[in-house]
């Protein structure tokens, strides 16, 4: 339940300007109320009053959650690949497990996969779990889904990190139902309360525009998604010992869905999430034929190929190059936003890359807010002479 | 064949700024529109039926009593019927709950075949509620569906959106799939659809209508809470670099090759 | 916004109309304006949107408005592109005829594909030597059992080669005179009827403007609309139904380039202020507004009294296009004058708005003609006292 204490309310008025459904408003005595059909309990208002003269009240459970042991990350691969964001999951996990003093495992589903173990227990895994089955050797949801939640039915995990990959996503929301987990996605910040001992998980919500941080106070495991690139990889000890688990299902394992094929789309300019830098281009290009441009100043720099939602809705690229709300979220190192204006909907799928370059020929665009550099200038003269430059000097 | 939509009413994103002297969220006006990703699960689903020639799209949206326009938009869209799930007590639901929610609400609809929902909304953006439901329901998923290659009553072959590409799935229906921009351009409503969306009747369904459990929704039933809202500090102002361009180009070539060689 | 007093449904429409026109035709006026290319897209959105049928009742498939629905839908169109508007507003030209005169069974067979968009219609009387003169048609239809046969060549026809309907007015019988003309209804695809080449135009051209040649066409007796003899009688008949179609073509346009001037004046500056801030602009401004608004409420007036089921309504009816379309030339003339030098380079959009305006003084009647159809009708009523 939610709750103004009148007593406390000095009627500043933060609290509306924060609500993102507008849910308050001034009452004729200068305080504030909160209409409860619109108030998603988001907390915004708790967080921002001053005062604190806006309560949220929930009953406090106590339950024993003291079976729940260990770190784990979801060894996410394909085929036979383990994919770079788990390296980056076992760094942030060494340091959650050491702080909790508890071990790190790392769960691996596939099939002849278990000569991989080695390389996560490289990456700092106390012991690593093999799960091998034909029906494994590719993502298929439910397969995954029963084996992992046999798993930490089994062994209790206190804390589960994945990747926030297509697979990651699909698979671990359907465990968290199935195990009655809670799940915090796409993480940036991941830390142990000193005095609790949980997690805090810290998040962006509206499209970046506000972070959350949040909590699993009373179920286990506690689990959470992070993207790729934004914790830092473990370094590789391959002097490190550890054990290692296989398990066998014996083909008690089932899949109602097929997967009949994997295609991949040609050339790395496609392959957004994982690129270190990305030259984008937006409506300022006028026409197909221009990304041209953009594509040779990438090639120069080994870099992807980013979009606007109006260039693609122009039918100039394809959907699967679209940065922004309705797209892909990136965070390069490098971001080159050429004839991009910088509407809110394109910024929010980038404006946690490292480095933002723009050019755009309008001084008054949007973009220009968010740029570490920006250029005012035409891109059809500024870009080509950006590739020559990059060339020269990168040959060098 | 029976098609249920699930569609969330969200707050206009481009209408929410930053204030940097105080360090809090403004929203001007109050714009609330259909989740952008919930249009395309609405336009597919509309495009199925018009494939197979018959069936029947059902929408259905978890919120407060104003979620009742959202609904009615889809109706103008060309979807048959409806249902608002509201109730105080759903208030504060995260997904886990809101998935249970919406799961006992499709089972109340019943004898479906598809289940659509759109990838994420963009001011939660945890794309979990889509396999949360199938996972309460136990039925098959498939997420980031970009295209739709065949359908029938009782299976459906679809492609599936990866970093590298695609993959292709077969799965027995029913089954849910939460869909991405890439797989079709929602129409615009028509003015039949505008007329029967104002007479049209919307059954609304609460905790008592869905036989919920309490335990299991709102606030008290959500395993995750939120205990912070902040805003994130913002960039650092930056410059714009001013001058003839190949003087410009060569003043930020030298700045960024140290980033570019790895 | 003056309030017309529109009743919810048509207020709904014209929200519909405007939503339209905003996210689907502004993106591409530009496009279909430079290459002439038939917007065939968007009149799919238009007829998925039901928006075909809202002058036609429905039984036969539409949503059962009048004349003032169609001016609504037409003008909100025009806003953002005067050339795809005529494509839809041409279709209704080209269907009031069977809606007036159709027997039950012309209707049941093309009013429904009509109303759906489906099919497009289009209407056909002008030829090379019978402009304003429309009794000087040469195209000649002779019975022969139970066909007609149709020779000839019909100019400059709107929706000429897109629509699937054709209403042709052609002479049966000369020596009758004003009573010797016969409405036919055709069809693309029917033996002897073929199109010509399409027109390159000034303005509006996004609509497709081609002659129609008839070559020994047999058209079915049953096509005949109305009775022989008729045809002129179904022309006029129309016209004073569609005339106010035109007229909102050009409040459309005219608003639409009113809005544009409005905007530009507020940015330009010279003189250290905005251009708006001139009292020679904002009287320009003004005057615009003023007689945009007026064309306006006469063209919604002679609407509502159209649908009120009043048939007497040629001299209002003619009044609301020559006022309208007057109009449209002024204020998308004095908009360019606004904008200045950049009005007239392409790449800016008023001067599109400029080059369409015209047409709308000619077409369905030249304003010349109007005048004399409101003088005759000021007369007739005068004698009528007498």
């Amino acid at each position: 339940m939610i709750t103004v204490i009148k007593e406390k309310c000095t009627g500043c008025g933060l609290c509306i300007k924060v609500c993102p459904f507008s849910a308050i408003s001034k009452t004729s005595d200068n305080k504030v109320e909160i209409d409860l059909t619109k108030c998603n309990l988001c907390s915004a208002c708790v967080s921002v009053c001053k005062f604190s003269a806006i309560v949220i009240e929930r009953k406090e459970e106590e339950k024993d959650l003291s079976q729940y042991k260990n770190v784990w990350v979801f060894g996410e691969q394909k085929r036979g690949v383990i994919q770079p964001v788990v390296y980056e999951l076992l760094g942030k996990g060494r340091e959650l497990a050491d702080n909790l003093g508890c071990e790190l495992w790392t769960v691996l589903l596939g099939y002849k996969i278990k000569n991989r173990a080695q390389e996560l227990i490289h990456r700092g895994a106390d012991k690593v779990i093999v799960v091998e089955d034909p029906l494994l050797e590719n993502f298929l949801d439910e397969p995954y889904t029963q084996v992992l939640v046999d798993l930490i039915q089994k062994y209790k995990p206190e804390i589960l990190l994945a990747g926030a990959t297509t697979i990651g996503r699909a698979l671990i929301s359907r465990v968290a139902v199935k195990v009655h987990a809670g799940l915090t996605a796409d993480c940036t910040g991941l830390e142990i309360d000193p005095a609790k001992k949980i997690l805090l998980q810290t998040r962006p919500a509206f499209g970046g525009n506000i972070m959350a941080t949040i909590i699993t106070p009373n179920h286990r495991p506690q689990m959470a998604t992070v993207r790729h690139k934004v914790m830092k990889e473990a370094p590789v000890d391959s002097e490190r010992k550890g054990e290692v688990e296989v398990l066998n299902y014996n083909g008690k394992l089932n899949s109602k869905t097929k997967l009949i094929d994997m295609i991949d789309e040609v050339g790395k300019t496609v392959n957004l999430a994982e690129a270190d830098i990305i030259v984008s281009g937006g409506r300022g290009l006028g026409k197909a034929e221009n990304f041209k441009i953009i594509e040779e100043l990438a090639e120069v720099l080994g870099a992807a190929v980013g979009a606007s939602r109006a260039a693609v809705d122009a039918g100039w690229i394809s959907y699967a190059h679209q940065v922004g709300q309705t797209g892909r979220t990136v965070c390069p190192r490098l971001y080159i936003a050429c004839g991009i204006s910088g509407q809110i909907q394109h910024l929010v799928g980038m404006q946690s890359s490292d480095i933002i370059i723009a050019i755009n020929k309008d001084p008054e665009a949007p973009i220009f807010k968010v740029a570490d550099y920006g250029i005012v200038g035409d891109l059809f003269e500024i870009v080509p002479l950006l590739t020559t430059r990059f060339r020269e000097v990168l040959k060098k | 064949m029976k098609i249920i939509v699930c569609i969330k009413q969200v707050p206009e994103t481009t209408n929410v700024k930053i204030d940097s002297e105080k360090g809090t969220l403004i929203r001007e006006g109050v714009d609330s529109i259909i989740n952008p990703f919930d249009m395309y699960a609405i336009e597919e689903g509309l495009r199925i039926k018009e494939r197979l020639g018959e069936g029947e799209v059902i929408v259905i949206s978890m919120g407060p009593p104003q979620a009742d326009q959202a609904l009615r938009e889809a109706i103008s869209m060309g979807a048959d019927s409806a249902v608002l799930i509201t109730d105080r007590k759903l208030a504060g639901s995260d997904t886990w709950a809101t998935s249970y929610t919406l799961s006992k609400a499709i089972q109340k609809i019943g004898n479906y075949s598809l289940v659509l929902c759109g990838k994420q909304a963009i001011d939660g953006d945890t794309a979990q509620v889509g396999p949360g439901i199938s996972s309460w329901l136990d039925i098959p998923q498939v997420t980031y569906v970009k295209k739709i290659r065949q359908i029938s009553k009782d299976k459906a072959v679809v492609e599936r959106m990866t970093e590298e590409g695609f993959d292709v799935i077969e799965t027995p229906l029913p089954a849910l799939f939460t869909v991405v921009k890439e797989i079709n351009e929602p129409r615009l409503p028509s003015l039949k659809g505008k007329l029967r969306a104002r007479k049209v009747e919307i059954p609304v369904w609460g905790v008592n209508e869905l036989g919920l459990e309490e335990e299991k929704i709102g606030l008290e039933g959500s395993p995750t809470r939120v205990v912070k809202i902040f805003t994130p500090p913002p960039r650092e102002k930056g410059m714009i670099l001013e001058g003839e361009p190949q003087k410009v180009v060569d003043s930020l070539v030298e700045k960024l090759k140290d980033v570019v060689i790895r | 916004m003056m309030d017309y007093l529109l009743t919810e449904e048509q207020q709904m429409l014209k929200e519909l109309a405007h939503q339209i026109a905003e996210e689907k035709i502004r993106p591409v006026a530009k496009h279909h304006d430079e290459t002439q290319e038939f917007p065939s897209e968007i009149m799919k959105i238009l007829a998925q949107s039901d928006l075909f049928g809202v002058y036609i009742e429905e039984k036969y498939g539409g949503t059962g408005g009048g004349v003032l629905d169609l001016v609504l839908v037409t003008e909100e169109l025009s806003r953002a592109c005067g050339g795809i508007a005529i494509c839809y507003a041409a279709s209704a030209l080209g269907t009031y005829p069977l809606i007036l005169f159709g027997t039950e069974e012309q209707k049941q067979k093309y009013l429904p594909d009509l109303a759906s968009g489906k099919k497009l219609a289009a209407f056909a009387l002008t030829e090379p030597n019978a402009g304003s003169d429309a009794s000087a048609i040469e195209t000649k239809a002779e019975k022969k059992g139970d066909y007609y046969i149709l020779n000839g060549r019909k100019q400059w026809i709107t929706n000429g080669g897109e629509a699937d309907v054709y209403v042709v007015i052609a002479m049966t019988d000369k020596s009758k005179g004003a009573r010797g003309a016969t409405a036919f209804i055709l069809e693309k695809g029917m033996e002897g009827f073929e199109f010509g080449k399409k027109e390159d135009k000034l303005g509006i051209r996004a609509s497709a403007t081609r002659e129609l040649l008839f070559d020994n066409c047999k058209v079915p007796k049953d096509n005949v609309l109305g009775r022989e003899g008729m045809g002129f009688i179904v022309a006029m008949k129309t016209f004073d139904i569609t005339r106010p179609g035109v007229a909102a073509q050009a409040v459309g346009i005219a608003q639409g380039a009113l809005e544009l001037a409005l905007e530009y004046a507020h940015q330009r500056h010279q003189f250290g202020k905005p251009i708006s801030s001139f009292q020679g602009i904002q009287f320009m401004l003004a005057d615009m507004a003023a007689e945009i608004e007026a064309a306006r409420a006469l063209l919604y007036s002679v609407c509502r009294m159209i649908d009120s089921g009043n048939t007497n309504v040629a001299k209002e009816s003619a009044m609301a296009k020559m006022y309208a379309s007057d109009v449209c030339m002024k204020v998308t003339t004095n908009c360019l004058q606004i904008f200045g030098g950049y009005g007239y380079m392409k790449e800016y959009p008023i001067e599109k708005y400029f080059r369409d305006a015209k047409i709308t003084q000619i077409y369905e009647g030249t304003n010349q003609i109007m005048r004399e159809v409101i003088a005759l009708g000021l007369i007739k009523e005068l004698r009528k006292k007498k």
